[in-house]
């Protein structure tokens, strides 16, 4: 065992899995959100040339995924950090 | 030079390129045949996830199909990179630690018990090999089109070169010649493109120059533009969808769960060295996927307007069949793009109403950009390397998945698990010769049910591996009567549903007939839903799991402690 106890180890998944639940919602709001439940709404908003609900499917989610990836890394790598679990 | 010679100088370049670091790469053990010994860089890792991933599909047809669906076309966009949220997040740094070869291998040791192992198997090499002939036939078409040899002989070529580096080199080398071949397609894909939005809207990155206006001074908004030609001529708004809600909800989760759920992505997880590297490896995929994936739709948008502007010309009542844009000739030769001149006015008009004359295959719009924007023969020849990168290199990533299946998964740990690692070596290298020529095979006859087969790849991997691997590193208590019910439950349904509506009743695949309006591309979503709830169900009323094996979950959650991915 990896952990100093059982708690810690119940602390850390349980922090892991906080982060991923937020950064999921966010993928679920961005794609699914935004871009297809909220599309006719979101439409009536333009950015530039781009109507919004239509930006987010074809572009804003891509963009959105990429910076969860890597926000997900760094506070794993954090909390690998914090309970002494890094490689 | 013409584009002949020029195409074949760059494939000829890019070709002995391959085989270069193919010699350079060879395998000598299993371990460097099936995970390139676990020492690729994440960085590399994440290219060679890339060129793995995007295919000939992605490369030559999904732009062309946005350019004809709009709005629609975004299931394919948010469906083909969203699901890497979910590999980076729930799957790639467990299976990492896990530290084993295959998905089947997960399967079976999670779950204790050989009828699992064998169901993934099964899942895994049918899923590959629906892929692999879809390959080996866009080389064939790229081959045929710009060297003009018969389209049977490119795919003979192209089968040599893959039976070459993926025989030779295994993992390792398909790891290497893939960070070269993407480097080959996103240059091929993206020269066009900056060359198109700059004529056009002024503005060299296409990601802008998509929401930009118009460079001819009228000030108007590309996309209007766009909105208002559809209008004009009865097609369907481009920024609005045709589709139902419900159903581009449906097919964009079964692509994205399917994408999360594919052998040959998921493999590409087990060659980094570390835990933290499977996850920043997905991290750094996704980035050169997304380079791709938000340039396609402006390449889309740019070919929608600069075809309806050549065919019907500036005031829109269409150009003299004499005066017909150069691309128009050039591809009507292909039967790709076809002219009825229906009202007899000697003029092509092209329109979404009665007054069409025009038949134009979407497949062309990538692959005639070059042309649509009248941009120089060498970039021309560049697209049909780029094409060929990413059609090999998709091969390549699921040929190895076919030969460690069987090697690995049926023999060694199925019929004969005295084999040495010399002689699971030799299994594997001929098992990927014999997959190469059984790929060759169905690309010089595809069976007709490959076009309509890739939805049924990722509906197969959506509702059967997605939920047990979920399930598996999640939820310690889950066992294997509940994963096998769970796995046989979603392949059932997802496949009568799809086979009912492609294969036996062809004429009933309308929305009106579908079950909640959900089409057989989207089913796999209703198929892991399935999936899960029977898995749930049928572990609440069986034995339960082993200590041992719960034991096992609990230390695949971090990462202290994960080795090179082994054997045993």
């Amino acid at each position: 065992m990896a952990f100093e106890n059982k708690e810690m180890a119940k602390r850390y998944w349980g922090e892991n899995l906080k982060v991923m639940t937020i950064l999921l919602a966010i993928w679920f709001a961005v794609s699914y959100g935004c871009g297809i439940l909220l599309v006719e709404p979101l439409n009536q908003i333009t950015l530039g040339g781009f109507k919004l609900g239509f930006w987010f499917a074809q572009q804003g989610s891509i963009y959105t995924f990429v910076v969860l990836i890597f926000v997900y890394v760094a506070k794993m790598n954090q909390i690998d950090k914090k309970y002494n679990v890094e490689e | 030079m013409d584009i002949q010679t020029w195409t074949f100088i760059l494939v000829g370049i890019t070709f002995a390129l391959y085989i270069g670091i193919a010699i350079w790469a060879r395998a000598a053990s299993t371990g460097e045949f099936y995970v390139a010994g676990g020492g690729v860089h994440p960085v590399a890792n994440g290219m060679a996830t890339a060129a793995d991933w995007m295919s000939a599909a992605s490369f030559i047809s999904m732009a062309g199909i946005i350019s004809f669906i709009g709005y629609d076309g975004g299931v394919y966009l948010m469906g083909w990179t969203g699901g890497y949220v979910l590999l980076a997040l729930c799957l790639a740094p467990y299976l990492r630690k896990f530290g084993k070869f295959t998905v089947p291998d997960f399967i079976g040791d999670r779950y204790y018990s050989q009828t699992a192992r064998m169901v993934a198997v099964f899942c895994a090499i049918f899923v590959s090999f629906t892929y692999v002939a879809g390959q080996m036939r866009g080389v064939g078409v790229v081959f045929s089109r710009f060297l003009e040899v018969d389209i049977n002989m490119g795919i003979i070529i192209g089968m040599c070169i893959v039976f070459f580096y993926a025989v030779m080199g295994g993992m390792k080398g398909i790891t290497y010649t893939q960070v070269a071949q993407y480097c080959v397609l996103i240059f091929a894909f993206m020269v066009p493109a900056i060359f198109t939005s700059i004529m056009m809207t002024g503005n060299p990155v296409p990601q802008l120059g998509f929401g930009g206006t118009l460079a001819d001074g009228s000030g108007t908004y590309l996309l209007d533009k766009v909105d208002g030609l559809s209008a004009e001529l009865g097609f369907n708004q481009y920024t609005d969808g045709s589709k139902s809600m419900v159903d581009v909800f449906f097919i964009t989760a079964a692509l994205m769960v399917g994408t999360a759920g594919l052998p040959h992505v998921i493999i590409r997880f087990f060659t980094v060295p570390k835990v933290r590297d499977a996850r920043i490896s997905a991290g750094w995929a996704l980035i050169f996927i997304a380079i791709l994936y938000t340039t396609a739709p402006a390449v889309a948008a740019f070919a929608r307007v600069n075809m309806i502007d050549s065919i019907n010309g500036p005031d829109m009542k269409g150009v003299a069949a004499e005066q017909a844009p150069g691309w128009v000739t050039n591809w009507e030769k292909t039967g790709l793009v076809k002219w009825e001149d229906k009202n007899g006015d000697g003029r092509m008009f092209y329109s979404g109403d009665e007054r069409n004359e025009m038949d134009i295959n979407r497949d062309i719009i990538v692959l005639a950009s070059p042309e649509l924007a009248n941009l120089p023969n060498w970039v021309v020849a560049l697209l049909a390397a780029g094409g060929l990168a990413a059609a090999l290199s998709t091969a390549a990533g699921l040929l190895l998945v076919i030969s460690t299946s069987v090697a690995h998964d049926l023999l060694k740990k199925g019929f004969k698990p005295n084999m040495t690692d010399k002689q699971e070596l030799l299994a594997a290298r001929l098992s990927a010769v014999g997959a190469v020529i059984a790929a060759g095979y169905m690309g010089i006859n595809p069976p007709g049910f490959v076009a309509q087969v890739v939805a049924f790849a990722f509906g197969l991997a959506a509702s059967s591996f997605f939920p047990a691997i979920i399930l598996g590193i999640f939820y310690k208590k889950m066992n294997k009567e509940g994963a096998i019910a769970g796995m046989i439950a979603g392949i059932a349904f997802t496949t009568a549903y799809i086979v009912f509506f492609k294969f036996i009743n062809p004429e009933l695949n309308t929305p009106e007939n579908w079950w909640f309006g959900i089409s057989p591309e989207g089913i796999g979503t209703l198929g892991m839903i399935l999936n899960f709830v029977v898995a749930i169900a049928v572990n609440k009323v069986t034995a339960e799991t082993p200590q041992e094996v719960q034991d096992m979950v609990e230390s695949i959650r971090y990462p202290k402690g994960a080795g090179e991915a082994t054997h045993h």
